[in-house]
């Protein structure tokens, strides 16, 4: 650790390696732009990652030798901690233009009249960018879905989604076309920070191997694990706590993979959600629109599915889907490692089986067979990036057209997210169809007593859960239309 | 064409769709928003300490383990103001920090400045401060039993309301219930106070009102008017947020400024934006309509109230607009409109586009389709009906004629493309298929008036400098928080001297350029601004003419600007060649120009006369699919037509209507303020409070721009205002969820839908329709 800048954050900007030798581990990149760098073009709006003008890109160095590749990413810089863009490139708005020649991502903005007072524009342009980079071809609907963190007041956004439709049709720019962002330049300059050994700051570890990662959480049982942020980055930034010691698992190498282990998904804890659900959705397709509804783009790029899991809230959309589909959680503690159902993971109200020095590496989903009938609901005054008022989850296991055996859980309907025993109860032994189901409905009302706050009263939450039940058995049943986004439009 | 330095030039600006003044700014990162200006290194970073108490005496106030802490410069609080601890505009009622009595939790009580924004609001948060709790006052109904107001109750009536409805072949009552709105600009509040020399203030606020905050800061810090200059190059949004409240902002800051000797920025971080600032006024509205078997409206009686929350800022007038549009497009003869301005210990509520006209036309749109559900017609048909017409149909009830109404027009054009008709009966025979799933359509019309109520803010100022280079540089007293306000005064002046726009610059709004400004409010930007640099304009011009006409010995009519050349008799100069001319000859080249809207008048204490220069007018039908189990909606598709007489701009008047739509669809649907019951605000950042986000925007969409429909009115290149009137168009999103929830009950129920259309009240009302059907 002689080396000189060996403990200086190190990343890449405009071509630049940039050393940080003096930031503290939780000034957010945002805070480092704007503060340190004199960099303004990116905006704050919120500080809790839901508005998006914060944008940035991350480029990060997948692959190696002439695998090498750079993947490009959007997240949000105001909950995203400094230290932990170690070894990636960074890039920000004023980073796309050559000279005084706009990126097509910009120029086609301008050519839509898609920015209003222009506060919101630059994250929309690195939103937009990030999809640039990553498409060939872009459609609306992927357009939609990248903006989903990004709001605007001013537009009414559609000027915007058609910005990005058009963004593609100009000409290959010259810096930041897609060829030039995967040039050889970049992936040495990238290439060039690589770790050898662990960063290792005041307030900031950031292990490489499991194995150092276990040694350093049993040996300060107290310090703070971090791997996106999401959650963390909020404690910082709207409850203005102060963080211990925090060790970072984002650089773990083997929590970074996911496996398909016998008929299950190994997801460790380091993967962010964009990569944990799609390989959950490629298996269990019924999850796709939760998966879509989780939170937003940027924050998919930098929050973990472990995470979601250890953070534990009771309103956290993937602990429903994943305690129905029999999830297990692996946990290690120094040495030892032991499993548990992730269900008996929850003991109350953010209190979990986690013993001091524990922490969880992975989490293993099953993929359930056809016999099984899966879905997940969530419900939430708006369809994007939104907190669950109701989260449901059901996975039905049908013989015979009778109800062999059934996993039902909910988010938002008690202190910790729970299985709804005496509905499952009620549906276990009886026929799929209408009355069985009118009878786990009721018995919902002796599972849960939720509460009522700003996002829902405890009345529309039970009739909610309820209905949410009798929605799965119809979606299973009838050939109705059932949901408000599959109704054709009069033309 | 991808050209970053210049803009880019057209001939002949007027009407053409010129792209934003800084949209390569924005999108390149480098427009200068107040929190991106570089500071003096000395330069402070301030965050106000708040009442956690909806009403209270403070007891005590401790703040010295807030000025212990590491970092923190100056602590301020009430007697730290040296002139009048006040910044309320109408009524000197608004506290810049409370003293004593608490009255919403959220209200400031002193402000810190410290080496950074971290430290300053952690340091706030040390503060010990004690509080003899009082009964809060939170809900409408309950300022009404208490008689609890921020200004007096006002009454309009015209006609026998009473005997009317007593005589009445049909009659029914009904109440509106709407919540209010965040403004959610995605730039916060924010204000930068630099002292001068000799105890000046130079100012930089995110305000649409720099005159305002001038003077608020002038006579809280005891100092003349000119020795206070306050600038605003452009803002991250206002929508009405910024109309007031800057003042409160920029205030604290020059108060610490002051204290400490040396720069504070005060920033509001989100929750702290949301918790402190007004917001639109919350509405109820009880009304009692008669009608004919036609549907036809024969009188109404109508009681509404509105959450001023603590004091009254601007909640007079926002209630006066009120009153003024709850005839939205109707004729009603005999009409009683009582109107209570109830003050609770909330956040005092304030300017928010539509400015209370929009919760005005809310209970008349609601109380004519009750109608329409109860004699079971066509809610179109029976707005259409009633719409105004020919004399003796023509005028409101406070007194102005309505001349220029083309709802007709506009009524007819849109039921055709949008196929009203036939998608009402598709959708009839969808909801009679499907038991889960609903659909509903509705079709609502807008006027809307333009002008300020009180005719003194219909006032505007202009500067423009022409330089020996033929460049021009215009100022004038209108604030840029997105509207295209300066690209469109910009194109008036560019036309007034045929140059190409790329010729004007426009600097930064200026208390020190053109001073007693009126508030770049009440969509009135353009008009009053426009006309005031047109005024300007033709000045120079008639002096360069005549300067031409001197040295060619030519008439005045042979002199034309066109294309940055000027045609003078057979000769062609260009205009910097002009302009180098002319300064030779010693003539000055700026002038001021000044506008005052003609014809209004406005008698204050009777509410009538005729306060409104024209309407604008719009229409728009929209669909939704409601989800029965859930309450969830989507808003499928819409169509609008909308007048803006002769566009200077047509991208930028539809940048304005649909986003004014988009956010009238927010506010009627998702964003739900919500409060404990001990008076906090919890929905005070965008986690809890949901703002329509991209999917929000419907997958069809067919937005125009009435063609060929000058203002008959003389305004700049009869052009109308925009930036209001489309938010209303909203009111057909929330009228097709009515829709569909009646399409659960039996024929002639009536929903009671209550506003916004949450999930959860779309379930009640499709609940409560359904048990009253059982
Ligand atoms: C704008 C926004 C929208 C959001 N929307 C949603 C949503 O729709 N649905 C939803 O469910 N959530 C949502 N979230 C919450 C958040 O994104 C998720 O909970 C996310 O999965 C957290 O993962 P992370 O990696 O960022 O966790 P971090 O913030 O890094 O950590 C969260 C907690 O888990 C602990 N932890 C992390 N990893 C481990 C481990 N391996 N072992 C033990 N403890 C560990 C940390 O110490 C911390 O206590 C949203 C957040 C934001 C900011
Ligand atoms: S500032 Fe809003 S998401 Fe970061
Ligand atoms: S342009 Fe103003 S918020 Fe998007």
């Amino acid at each position: 650790m002689s080396e000189p800048g060996v403990n200086a954050i190190r990343f890449v900007l405009d071509g630049e390696i940039v050393e940080v030798a003096d930031a503290a581990p939780t000034t957010t990149v945002l805070e480092w732009l704007r503060e340190h760098r004199q960099r303004t073009g990116t905006k704050e709006g919120c500080a809790e990652g839901d508005c998006g003008a914060c944008t940035v890109v991350l480029g990060e160095l997948t692959g190696s030798g002439g695998d090498a590749g750079m993947r490009y990413r959007a997240v949000n810089s105001c909950i995203r901690f400094l230290p932990t863009i170690d070894g990636k490139e960074l890039v920000t708005v004023e980073s796309l233009a050559d000279g005084d020649k706009l990126h097509p991502v910009q120029q086609a903005m301008v050519d839509q009249h898609a920015s209003q007072c222009g506060f919101c524009t630059p994250g929309f342009v690195m939103s937009l960018f990030a999809l640039y980079q990553q498409q060939e071809r872009v459609n609306r609907e992927q357009v939609v879905e990248t903006l989903a963190g990004n709001l605007c007041r001013c537009t009414g956004y559609r000027p915007i989604i058609d910005a990005g439709c058009a963004m593609r049709e100009y000409a290959e720019p010259t810096r930041w076309s897609r060829a030039d962002a995967q040039a050889r330049r970049r992936i040495d300059a990238v290439g060039a920070l690589r770790r050898v050994s662990p960063l290792i700051r005041p307030g900031f570890w950031a292990p490489m191997l499991l194995d150092e990662l276990a040694a350093m959480v049993e040996a300060a049982p107290d310090s703070l694990l971090l791997a996106g942020g999401t959650d963390i980055g909020l404690w910082v930034t709207k409850h203005l706590r102060e963080l211990p010691q925090i060790i970072y698992i984002g650089e773990v190498v083997e929590l970074q993979r996911i496996e398909n282990r016998g008929g299950a998904l190994r997801i460790g804890a380091a993967v962010p959600l964009t990569d944990a659900w799609s390989a959950i959705v490629a298996h269990v397709p019924a999850l796709t629109e939760l998966a879509q509804r989780f939170a937003s783009p940027p924050v998919r790029n930098s929050g973990t599915l472990v995470g979601n899991i250890a953070n534990g809230s009771p309103i956290g959309d993937a602990m429903p889907a994943l305690i129905a589909l029999g999830a297990m959680i692996e946990l290690r503690r120094g040495e030892a490692t032991r499993t548990l159902a992730l269900e008996d993971f929850y003991l109350g109200y953010m209190k979990k089986d986690l013993a001091r020095g524990e922490f969880v590496v992975a989490v293993n989903v099953p993929v359930p067979n056809t016999a099984t009938r899966v879905a997940s609901y969530k419900l939430s005054k708006r369809i994007d990036q939104d907190i669950s008022a109701v989260c449901a989850a059901f996975a039905i296991d049908v013989a015979d057209e009778h109800v062999v055996a059934a996993r039902i859980a909910y988010g938002g309907m008690a202190a910790i997210p729970a299985r709804a025993k005496q509905a499952e109860a009620a549906l276990v032994g009886k026929a799929f169809a209408e009355a069985a189901f009118a009878e786990a409905a009721n018995a919902l009302a002796d599972d849960f007593k939720p509460l009522s706050d700003m996002r829902a009263s405890a009345v529309y939450r039970l009739q909610g859960a309820q209905n949410l039940l009798r929605r799965f058995f119809l979606e299973h049943a009838t050939k109705q239309v059932l949901r408000t986004d599959a109704t054709e439009v009069s033309a | 064409m991808n050209d970053l330095s210049a803009k880019v030039d057209v001939g002949a600006p007027i009407g053409e769709s010129v792209r934003h003044e800084s949209a390569h700014l924005h999108v390149s990162g480098r427009a200068v928003y107040a929190d991106d200006m570089e500071l003096p290194p000395s330069a402070l970073h301030a965050a106000f300490g708040i009442s956690r108490v909806a009403h209270g005496r403070v007891k005590s106030m401790d703040l010295s383990d807030v000025l212990a802490t590491p970092g923190v410069v100056a602590v301020a609080t009430a007697s730290d103001v040296p002139g009048e601890n006040n910044y309320g505009g109408i009524v000197h009622d608004d506290p810049i920090f409370a003293e004593g009595l608490v009255q919403y939790a959220g209200q400031p009580l002193f402000a810190v400045a410290a080496t950074s924004m971290t430290i300053a609001r952690k340091a706030a948060l040390k503060a010990k401060i004690e509080y003899e709790k009082l009964p809060a006052i939170l809900s409408i109904r309950d300022a009404i039993d208490a008689g609890s107001y921020v200004t007096p109750s006002q009454i309009v009536a015209r006609g026998r309301a009473r005997e009317e409805l007593a005589k009445a072949p049909h009659r029914l009552q009904g109440t509106m219930t709407v919540g209010g709105q965040d403004h959610f600009y995605l730039e916060g509040q924010i204000a930068v106070a630099i002292p001068g020399e000799d105890g000046t203030l130079h100012v930089h606020s995110s305000t649409q009102h720099p005159t305002e905050v001038q003077n608020v800061i002038a006579h809280a810090m005891a100092l003349p008017a000119h020795a206070i200059v306050v600038q605003c190059r452009r803002m991250g949004g206002g929508f009405g947020g910024k109309e007031s409240q800057p003042a409160l902002i920029a205030a604290a800051a020059c108060v610490l400024a002051r204290k400490a000797g040396r720069a504070v920025k005060l920033r509001l971080e989100r929750d702290a934006d949301m918790l402190i600032t007004g917001k639109r006024h919350g509405f109820i509205a009880d009304y009692d309509i008669g009608f004919d078997d036609m549907g036809r409206i024969t009188a109404l009686a109508v009681m509404l109230a509105s959450n001023c929350g603590y004091s009254a800022d601007l909640s007079g007038p926002v209630n006066d607009r009120a009153i003024c549009h709850v005839d939205n497009a109707y004729y009603i003869e005999n009409i009683e409109i009582l109107s209570h301005r109830c003050k609770t210990h909330t956040v005092s509520n304030t300017a928010f586009r539509g400015f209370g006209g929009p919760q005005g036309m809310l209970a008349i749109e609601q109380a004519i389709d009750d109608i329409a559900r109860t004699l079971q017609l066509d809610p179109l048909e029976v707005r259409r009906r009633n719409y105004y017409g020919e004399s003796p149909r023509d005028v409101t009830p406070y007194g102005q004629y309505v001349e220029d109404n083309i709802l007709g027009r506009l009524t007819d054009g849109l039921e055709k493309t949008s196929r009203y008709r036939e998608r009402r009966a598709e959708i009839a025979q969808w909801n009679a298929a499907n038991a889960i799933v609903k659909r509903g359509i509705a079709f609502t019309p807008v006027k809307f008036g333009i002008s300020f109520n009180a005719t003194v803010f219909n006032q505007a100022g202009a500067l423009v400098h022409i330089y020996t280079d033929g460049s021009v540089l215009l100022n004038h007293g209108g604030t840029e928080m997105g509207q295209g306000l300066y690209t469109k005064v910009a194109q008036v002046v560019a036309h007034e001297f045929g140059l190409p726009l790329s010729a004007v610059r426009t600097s930064a709004t200026d208390t020190s350029k053109v001073p007693n400004t009126s508030a770049t409010a009440a969509s009135s930007g353009a008009d009053l601004n426009g006309k005031a640099a047109q005024t300007a304009c033709r000045t120079l011009r008639t002096r360069l003419i005549e300067h031409a006409c001197k040295t060619h010995g030519v008439e005045p009519h042979e002199v034309k600007f066109t294309k940055g050349l000027v045609q003078i008799g057979n000769e062609q100069k260009t205009f910097a060649q002009l302009v180098q001319s002319a300064y030779q000859a010693r003539i000055s080249l700026s002038a001021t120009g000044f506008y005052a809207t003609p014809k209004i008048h406005w008698d204050r204490s009777r509410l009538n006369g005729r306060p409104f220069f024209y309407f604008a007018y719009g229409v728009a039908v929209s669909e939704v699919a409601v989800d029965t189990l859930t309450g969830e909606t989507q808003l499928t598709r819409v169509d609008v037509l909308h007048d803006v007489g002769k566009s200077l701009n047509p991208a930028i008047d539809r940048g304005q209507i649909e986003g004014g739509f988009l956010q009238g669809v927010g506010w009627l649907t998702n964003e739900e303020l919500w409060w404990s019951a001990n008076g906090e605000l919890k929905t005070h950042a965008p986690s809890t409070y949901k703002i329509p986000s991209v999917r929000d925007w419907p997958l069809h969409a067919d937005v125009r721009i009435l063609e060929h429909a000058p203002n008959p009115e003389d305004t700049i290149h009869r052009s109308k205002a925009v930036g209001e009137p489309p938010l209303m168009l909203a009111i057909s999103t929330l009228h097709a969820i009515r829709d569909a929830v009646a399409a659960c009950g039996t024929a002639g129920a009536i929903p009671d839908l209550v506003a916004p259309a949450t999930p959860e009240s779309v379930l009640r009302a499709i609940d409560s329709l359904r048990s009253t059907a059982d």
